[in-house]
């Protein structure tokens, strides 16, 4: 029998206010980036206007194109290269740009370099009114699916272990939509969709966690808390990281072969399944650990009244 | 063999044979070339085998998906509702005429049309086709009495309102402020230079209200004038019209008898409308007959005699492809209202199957990852979670087929991810297992705990998780819901192999002796 992280006696808990300053770091890390950047660079699903993907027949300076575009009545035209032929381009147009678009854009690029042809692989065209209310129905699904999950596993468990199951969660989104914002992704629809899945899957791992204190809770009740907790992430501790790792995996496989239309979505879970299974340990337990001692503090001063 | 472990069986063994039934078309259809595919026809033995398959989104196999808004401008509650539903039926008239393999038209909310169309790549092209109006209506030109009348009394009250500096007009002739504008006049209509469009249209707005009732102010096209300079001609017609587009009973794309090289299209009318047209024409000779085309007037021809036959036919710059859409529009009727497209994805062939080909490369590649794996750590225990995960696979492809559920890319994703999770649920089994083995338990009562104790976690944890994927699909657009419903039935169907099928295999397996060594 294999086994790793089997009869680990990690003190979890002891080291939670060091996780407290890290989770701390990244989330401020996030606010501050997007403070400055004035919100997430968001897609043409949100904001409006077209995306056209464009493949040339051979690869042209951005610059180059950026002119050709401009003459072409494109003014302020976003220009990124895709996938690593360095032929592919990914045009971010206007609003007021949209009508016939790829026509347009061909002929001035066209015209700019003859000989090169220019096809289209992929358009988007988003009107202001459906960007605008896609944003709103995804900000109204993210919050919907932790409020959902929050009330089933405060069903299912106890409110104060609820509490930190959804601030984690929290975390994770955010500090996922973070390392999005980082790596210069775009937020669409798909990178939604992936932070919910992530919402959705990263709590998995919490749940093993606050299933084996629940099941052991006559035992574990001799202990302090802390001891209950750490006694219960040391026993669940080799389901926590292969369970995580077996979907890291995939992801990883999404990442590097999935292709340039779900990258994103790939890099979103990727790093998703990772700060979910710390997450799990050090924001969701920890902050459960912290909701029951303190609740129990407030209780006892009431009972001692009481007497 | 006791009774609980037949039934398992029994469900294993049904729902096997059932998603072997499901998927047969599928594989089947997918192997076949996919210019075959793509180019069946409805009723053919492959049209009929694409219907069972799991059919591909749009973002796979290329083609173009619409969002429509249906303009209720100035239309009442009823009149509004009815308007949608009669638009979807025009357009979707239209794409049937046009040819278009298994195209999609849906109504969206309160005045949405979502329109796919696998395939196409013409985004223009088929705009054009879809939004067209296409009120088509045959009106009266004014008599040059009457028109002559008309353009004086307009001439006149816009002269007062220049004197009264109401409105002020930029011409020398300020008492004949509107037809200052024509530089040629022939019957009730006058030719307006391109420069002076703008300005024409402004002032036939503003006279709006003193344009009688019965009358109305159309524009022809733009077409070359005296001189050679280019405008158009700015008709006054009835405004009653003598035939609508509903009269049309068929319409055919037609080389031009009159002008060889250019495309018409010729018009066929109903039996009451040629009726009706055999009168007009008749009480109407040496007047004009204007074809009025979403406001504009196509043509003004002369009336020279009755006209008994019950054609008529629409010239102008056509070309082969031209001619034949509008034909096809014609056909099919006018929208009720005007439609505006809010939103427009178009995904070429080649990313598609670009697309197609990654996405199988990266559930080729983690299955295999994850394979390797729970060999590696839980060896026959892992081969058996493996076969579960393959069942898994297999049963959530027979489910896509089943209720006719699109694939598409993040559905794809959707399917790698059900491979990563699908298998947690075993590693919990399993961990869970091996922990009650170090307490002591036996092999039979390990694996009895482990799994009643496991699937209290294993429910929790898939429950979250639907949860999240019902509002994402209850959020999402066609790709994204796709991959909410693959995660779903991924889910769902991995609480039956995960914990039915496995433990089956364990019963089964303990049945008859006892385990000495569980190869774990």
């Amino acid at each position: 029998m294999l086994q790793l992280l089997v009869g680990t006696n990690i003190p979890f808990m002891k080291y939670r206010r060091i996780a407290y300053l890290f989770s701390s770091a990244c989330l401020a890390a996030t606010v501050i980036w997007l403070v400055m950047h004035k919100g997430p660079r968001m897609s043409v699903d949100f904001t409006g206007g077209t995306l056209l993907q464009v493949e040339l027949s051979q690869a042209q300076p951005v610059d180059g194109i950026r002119h050709a575009l401009d003459q072409g009545g494109f003014r302020g035209a976003e220009i990124q290269t895709v996938g690593e032929t360095g032929r592919e381009l990914l045009l971010r147009l206007g609003l007021d740009q949209s009508a016939n678009a790829f026509p347009r854009a061909q002929q001035s690029i066209q015209a700019a370099y003859p000989g090169t042809s220019v096809t289209l692989r992929r358009s988007e065209s988003v009107g202001p009114k459906v960007g605008s209310e896609l944003a709103q129905r995804a900000v109204w699904a993210v919050l919907l699916s932790l409020l959902g999950i929050l009330v089933y596993v405060g069903i299912r468990y106890e409110f104060k272990f609820a509490l930190g199951a959804v601030v984690a969660l929290f975390h994770d989104v955010v500090i996922v939509l973070g390392i999005l914002c980082f790596a210069g992704r775009e937020i669409s629809l798909t990178t939604v969709a992936a932070l919910l899945t992530l919402a959705g899957y990263s709590i998995n791992d919490t749940i093993v966690v606050f299933d084996r204190i629940r099941e052991r809770g006559k035992q574990l009740s001799k202990e302090t808390h802390e001891r209950a907790f750490d006694i219960a992430l040391n026993e669940t501790l080799s389901r926590t990281i292969i369970t995580s790792f077996t979907v890291f995996l995939t992801s990883l496989s999404l990442y590097f072969f999935g292709g340039e239309v779900i990258n994103d979505f790939a890099l979103a879970m990727v790093a998703g399944v990772a700060f979910g299974t710390y997450s799990s340990i050090y924001v969701a337990s920890a902050l459960a650990l912290e909701v029951w001692t303190w609740a129990e503090r407030r209780r006892k001063p009431v009972r001692a009244r009481a007497a | 063999m006791n009774r609980t472990d037949l039934w398992k069986l029994l469900a294993v063994l049904t729902a096997t044979i059932a998603s072997v039934i499901y998927l047969y078309p599928s594989w089947e259809f997918y192997r076949l070339d996919p210019k075959a595919r793509f180019e069946a026809r409805k009723d053919t033995p492959i049209g009929k085998l694409r219907e069972r398959a799991i059919p591909l989104g749009l973002d796979l196999q290329g083609g173009l998906h619409l969002v429509l808004e249906v303009d209720k401008t100035g239309l009442s509650q009823a009149e509004g509702e009815r308007a949608v539903d009669r638009a979807i039926t025009v357009i979707r008239g239209r794409i049937d005429e046009f040819g278009v393999a298994e195209p999609l038209i849906q109504k969206e909310g309160q005045d949405r049309i979502v329109v796919q169309l696998p395939g196409i790549t013409d985004a223009q092209r088929a705009k054009d086709l879809i939004g067209k109006t296409a009120q088509l209506e045959f009106n009266l030109v004014r008599t040059p009495e009457e028109g002559g009348q008309l353009f004086e009394r307009l001439d006149a009250a816009l002269a007062s309102r220049v004197a009264t500096g109401q409105v002020k007009i930029d011409t020398a002739l300020a008492h004949r402020p509107f037809t200052a504008h024509f530089i040629d006049a022939g019957g009730a209509a006058g030719f307006v230079m391109n420069a002076d469009v703008p300005e024409m249209e402004r002032l036939v707005a503003s006279v709006d209200s003193i344009v009688p009732a019965d009358t109305k102010l159309a524009w022809g096209p733009e077409t070359a004038g005296p001189g050679g300079r280019t405008g158009k001609w700015l008709y006054a017609l009835k405004r009653e019209p003598e035939l609508t587009g509903e009269s049309v009973a068929s319409a055919s794309p037609n080389i031009s008898q009159s002008n060889p090289g250019s495309w018409e299209v010729s018009l066929r009318l109903t039996p009451r409308a040629a009726m009706t047209f055999t009168r007009v024409t008749g009480a109407n000779v040496g007047r004009q007959l204007a074809i009025v085309l979403d406001n504009v007037v196509n043509s003004a021809p002369s009336i020279h005699e009755r006209i008994p036959s019950g054609t008529a036919s629409i010239s102008g710059r056509f070309n082969a492809e031209t001619a034949k859409d509008l034909a096809v529009v014609l056909e099919a009727g006018a929208l009720p209202a005007p439609v505006h497209v809010i939103e427009e994805r178009l995904v070429g062939p080649s990313l598609g199957s670009d697309s197609i080909k990654a996405g199988w490369k990266a559930a080729w590649v983690g299955t295999l990852a994850v394979i390797i794996f729970m060999l590696i750590y839980y060896q026959l225990s892992g081969a058996l979670a493996i076969a579960a995960l393959v069942l898994n696979v297999f049963y959530l492809l027979a489910c896509l087929a089943g209720v006719g559920a699109t694939l598409t890319l993040p559905g794809i994703a959707g399917i790698v991810l059900t491979i990563g999770m699908s298998v947690d649920a075993n590693v919990l089994i399993l961990e869970r297992i091996r922990e009650e083995l170090r307490n002591g338990r036996t092999i039979r009562t390990a694996i009895q705990m482990g799994y009643d104790r496991a699937f209290r976690t294993i429910l929790d944890a898939h429950v979250t998780t639907l949860i999240s994927a019902a509002f994402l699909f209850q959020f999402g657009t066609g790709p994204i819901r796709g991959f909410a419903v693959t995660l779903s039935l991924g889910l769902i169907a991995n609480m039956f192999t995960a914990v039915l099928f496995t433990r089956m295999v364990y019963d089964l397996i303990q049945h008859k002796r006892t385990l000495s060594r569980l190869s774990i």
